[in-house]
């Protein structure tokens, strides 16, 4: 169904190509993983499948990509339109209409369907997708899971053999993201579509897929096999297969089901053994305390009367469905959001929002970090210190936009932390963030609450939890539903149990490295480095 | 009787109707200056929009223009203060200190304000006001997206461009407001001008990808794909439908400007017309997209184009057989009330009945 022939990208202005020699054969009816750091060259080989790249991104594409029987050299983006969907990160910025319905169409009109058909792929489509309720809604209004399947629908409805998705689920948060992902099961099982994705949340989509290719970056080679033999090799993992890894299991188990059958030996060797508490180093003084906060619209808020302290030492994570008010909650703490009623008293707090870009304004790293300087009247040279000991070796002159999302991430750190805040908050901090750098900010946070600050983040990735926090509150509908100490509340929960723990009940181990730990295999493998 | 023929049978409103029946009354607001018609005008474009908006994110654009029309009112008073030159009037409200200028310059800043010139002010600005009004109605009732699938395939590029814009301009905002929360979180030095240049970069790079990502999701849902095109036709196309759309502008004016020339007004516009209807015919044969559900144009439809018509020929024909009654002849006085104009506009404020009633999901 895909075939790639030879195939090199090599961007303008670019001294190495960022794709080289890729040979690929993709049949027909299987979902592939493309896996791989940011910045490797994911998205340049998921948009050149429907000729995105080099049509619309620029550069150099040799060799051949056939879609279909149809070569991309002589067939354009839109003229694949009717055997490839693509479906980009964010499902907003591709959005062309107003509501689900007319976005549904949106495509069916462009290749000139007839009126009767298209009326009747509009309606399967919306029952396919679980949309039926949602057909009048004004898209902007749908929530971030919602959106994700009109975006898939409105490539479905030209009745394409291939569905290209790059990141369907880093926004969504973990039943959002199962809804999507049960949706692209049934088109691949049912209709026997092709499904090609990239994903860095590999927990989510691993044990869906039939395939994976694995992106490595630098101009290595790109692997194709099946997900067991993959993963065994590559440095980036799943932390179930982390657990496989540590326990020796082979083959690789990579759903939770198989895993759990293998565990058996292993939960009663660790039976007797009292898991890590995942406590706080040393709590300090309080640096941020709530009571009673409601916040929001005067018809409609947010929250509801949240209560809640942050002491120094500790890491607390701030999970919920998106539109909880999480993100109200960060911004009330550092008054960009004013309280209805209730007290708020916070030390020096710093933010980093959702997109860290929008704390980057200058046009290199140098400049950014001496206005961060300036701006926080530290000492010249600060943000650099700070930004080289977040992630070492990041170029002066580069561009901030340049970076991969995880040196964004430290550069925004830095320029947060150059003001010396007790409190820091992090908003989604792991969106679009690859394993390595997830481990990275991890080390980062530890370090950060052991030498005496609070760090509140609100996310939705559990395996970070689970890695990081001391502490979790979960928010629904503007209240806190539970706070405790980061087993208690996470073991038990269907939505946000990470994986290790849904294998290890009713022990409460989070992660691998606990139950390596444990059986006194520290950093066992030597392929993790 | 077919279910869409019917007023009360529940569904969205062809936005093109919207659209002519907000155009009429702007018409009607173009031909007076007597603040009673025009603050009717608002009136209604009030109470329509209160009866009939839908749930989308443009029906939040009536108050915006409210609020533009407010700020227009309160500029040209400000303005009108503060340069009332040629003193019209004897009752002086209060007096500006005056800046002295030479007397060649034929310009005063300052000086003595009088009621008449405040009123004059006032009944000049509210007809902007007025229209300002309108077109937030037709924006906040019928979606320019929605209208812009009515756009003749010859013109589709165009549509194109501007869907683009519209989505542009409020992901504009949101970024710009995102962004500025960001700043404040960085604290900072420096005046406004230095943070507006250090805001303006991550903003317009963010706008430019999201449009550049918008221009690659619509090519690749097969956007242009149908479009066979040869050079002869398409500028044959593209002539005729730019001289139409001229001709049409320049009848309007006519017609709506009141003077006498024959050749202005009704067969400019006639001519315009038909050469732009040519254009799009010609250029209508080359595309081979389809339309989804079109809106019906049907009873209510209609009724609602008719009752902003009505509005428009009213206050034409009270412009011709009684003109003195809309102008105000002493800003001092008590401004006349024409009957047949008011009595037209007051037709214009029957949508709020005669549009069918918005279903369940999209009504506010």
């Amino acid at each position: 169904m895909i075939t790639f022939e030879r195939v090199s990208v090599t961007y303008d202005g670019a001294d190495v190509p960022t794709l080289r020699d890729v040979d690929l054969h993709v049949p027909e009816g299987e979902m592939v993983l493309v896996m791989g750091r940011t910045g490797s060259g994911k998205s340049t080989l998921l948009r050149a499948i429907n000729g995105l790249v080099p049509y619309f991104s620029g550069g150099t594409l040799r060799g051949r990509v056939v879609v279909d029987g149809r070569d991309t050299a002589t067939h354009r983006p839109r003229d694949l339109a009717d055997v490839v969907g693509f479906v980009g990160q964010d499902p907003m910025s591709g959005f062309v209409t107003d509501n689900v319905e007319d976005e549904l169409a949106y495509g069916m009109e462009s290749l000139g369907i007839s009126a009767p058909v298209m009326r009747k792929r509009v309606e399967e489509t919306l029952d396919l997708l679980g949309l039926a309720d949602l057909r009048g809604r004004p898209l902007a209004n749908l929530s971030g899971g919602q959106q994700q399947r009109v975006a898939i629908g409105s490539v479905l409805t030209t009745h394409p053999q291939i569905l290209v998705l790059d990141e369907p689920t880093s926004a969504l948060d973990p039943l959002a993201a199962e809804d999507v992902l049960a949706t692209l099961r049934r088109l691949v099982h049912d209709l026997g579509m092709t499904v090609v994705l990239a994903e860095h949340r590999l927990e989510r989509v691993v044990q869906f897929v039939d395939t994976i290719v694995h992106v490595p970056g630098n101009g290595s080679p790109v692997t194709q096999g099946d997900p067991a033999s993959v993963l065994a090799r590559t440095p980036i993992a799943p932390p179930i297969v982390e657990l496989g890894r540590v326990a020796g299991w082979d083959p690789l188990p990579l759903t939770v089901r198989d895993a759990r059958r293998r565990s058996v030996d292993l939960r009663t060797s660790l039976a007797a053994v009292p898991p890590p508490a995942h406590d706080a180093h040393a709590l300090g003084d309080p640096v941020a305390e709530i009571w009673d906060l409601v916040a929001g619209y005067p018809r409609q808020p947010v929250l509801n009367g949240i209560t809640l302290a942050v002491r120094t030492g500790e890491v607390v994570a701030l999970m919920g469905r998106n539109g909880a008010g999480k993100s109200t909650l960060l911004r009330s703490l550092v008054g960009l959001h004013r309280p209805g009623s209730g007290r708020l008293e916070t030390g020096p707090t710093g933010l980093v929002p959702q997109v860290p870009e929008d704390l980057l304004y200058a046009a290199t790293v140098r400049a950014e970090c001496a206005t961060a300087d300036k701006d926080a009247h530290a000492a010249a040279g600060t943000t650099r210190a700070l930004l080289d000991r977040l992630a070492p070796g990041i170029d002066d002159g580069h561009h901030p936009r340049d970076l991969s999302e995880g040196q964004k991430l430290a550069l925004a750190l830095a320029v947060v932390l150059a003001g010396e805040p007790k409190l820091l908050l992090l908003d989604e901090p792991t969106r679009g963030l690859d394993y390595i750098a997830k481990r990275q900010l991890v080390v980062i946070l530890r370090d950060l609450a052991v030498n005496g600050h609070g760090v509140l983040m609100a996310t939705h990735d559990v395996e970070l939890v689970a890695e990081v926090a001391s502490r979790v509150a979960v928010l629904a509908d503007g209240e806190i539903v539970a706070d405790g100490a980061a087993p208690d509340v996470v073991v038990s929960s269907p939505a946000f149990a990470p994986q290790v723990a849904k294998i290890m009940a009713p022990q409460a181990w989070l992660t691998a490295a606990d139950v390596a730990h444990a059986l006194g295999r520290d950093g066992t493998d030597p392929r993790d480095e | 009787m077919r279910p869409h023929h019917r007023v009360t049978h529940p569904r969205v409103l062809h936005p093109g109707a919207w659209w002519l029946w907000a155009l009429g009354l702007a018409a009607a607001a173009s031909r007076t200056q007597n603040p009673v018609p025009l603050l009717l005008i608002m009136a209604v474009t009030w109470f329509v929009v209160a009866a009939r908006r839908g749930n989308t994110p443009w029906a939040a654009s009536y108050a915006l223009f409210f609020k533009i029309a407010m700020a227009v009112i309160l500029i040209h008073l400000v303005f009108q203060a503060l340069l009332s030159g040629h003193v019209q009037g004897l009752t002086v409200l209060f007096t500006l200190p005056e800046i002295p200028l030479p007397e060649s310059t034929g310009i005063k800043i300052g000086g003595p304000v009088t009621l008449e010139a405040l009123l004059t002010a006032l009944y000049v600005a509210l007809q902007l006001a007025a229209i300002f009004c309108c077109i937030g109605a037709a924006n906040a009732l019928g979606s320019a997206r929605r209208l812009l699938r009515y756009v003749p395939s010859a013109l589709y590029e165009i549509g194109i461009a501007c869907v683009i814009a519209l989505t542009f301009a409020p992901q504009l905002a949101t970024d710009a407001r995102r962004v500025r929360d960001a700043s404040r979180l960085r604290g900072g030095t420096g005046g406004r001008v230095r943070r507006l240049g250090r805001l303006a970069m991550p903003v317009l790079e963010g706008a430019l990808e999201r449009s550049v990502e918008l221009a690659a999701a619509m090519d690749s849902r097969g956007y242009g794909r149908t479009t066979s095109r040869s050079t002869g036709s398409r500028r044959v196309t593209v002539t005729l439908v730019l001289v139409g759309m001229m001709g049409i502008c320049i009848g309007l004016y006519g017609l709506l400007n009141g003077t006498d020339s024959a050749w202005l007004g009704l067969p400019a516009l006639l001519v315009g017309t038909v050469l732009a209807m040519g254009g799009m015919i010609v250029g209508g044969r080359r595309t081979g997209r389809t339309r989804y559900r079109p809106d019906p144009w049907a009873t209510p439809e209609l009724l609602v184009t008719g009752s902003g018509v009505v509005a428009a020929v009213s206050m034409f024909w009270q412009a011709r057989v009684d003109p003195t009654s809309l102008l105000v002849a002493s800003p001092t006085d008590l401004p006349a009330v024409p009957v047949v104009a008011c009595l037209g506009i007051l037709v214009a404020a029957l949508p709020a009945v005669l549009a069918p009633p918005l279903p369940q999901g999209v009504a506010q």
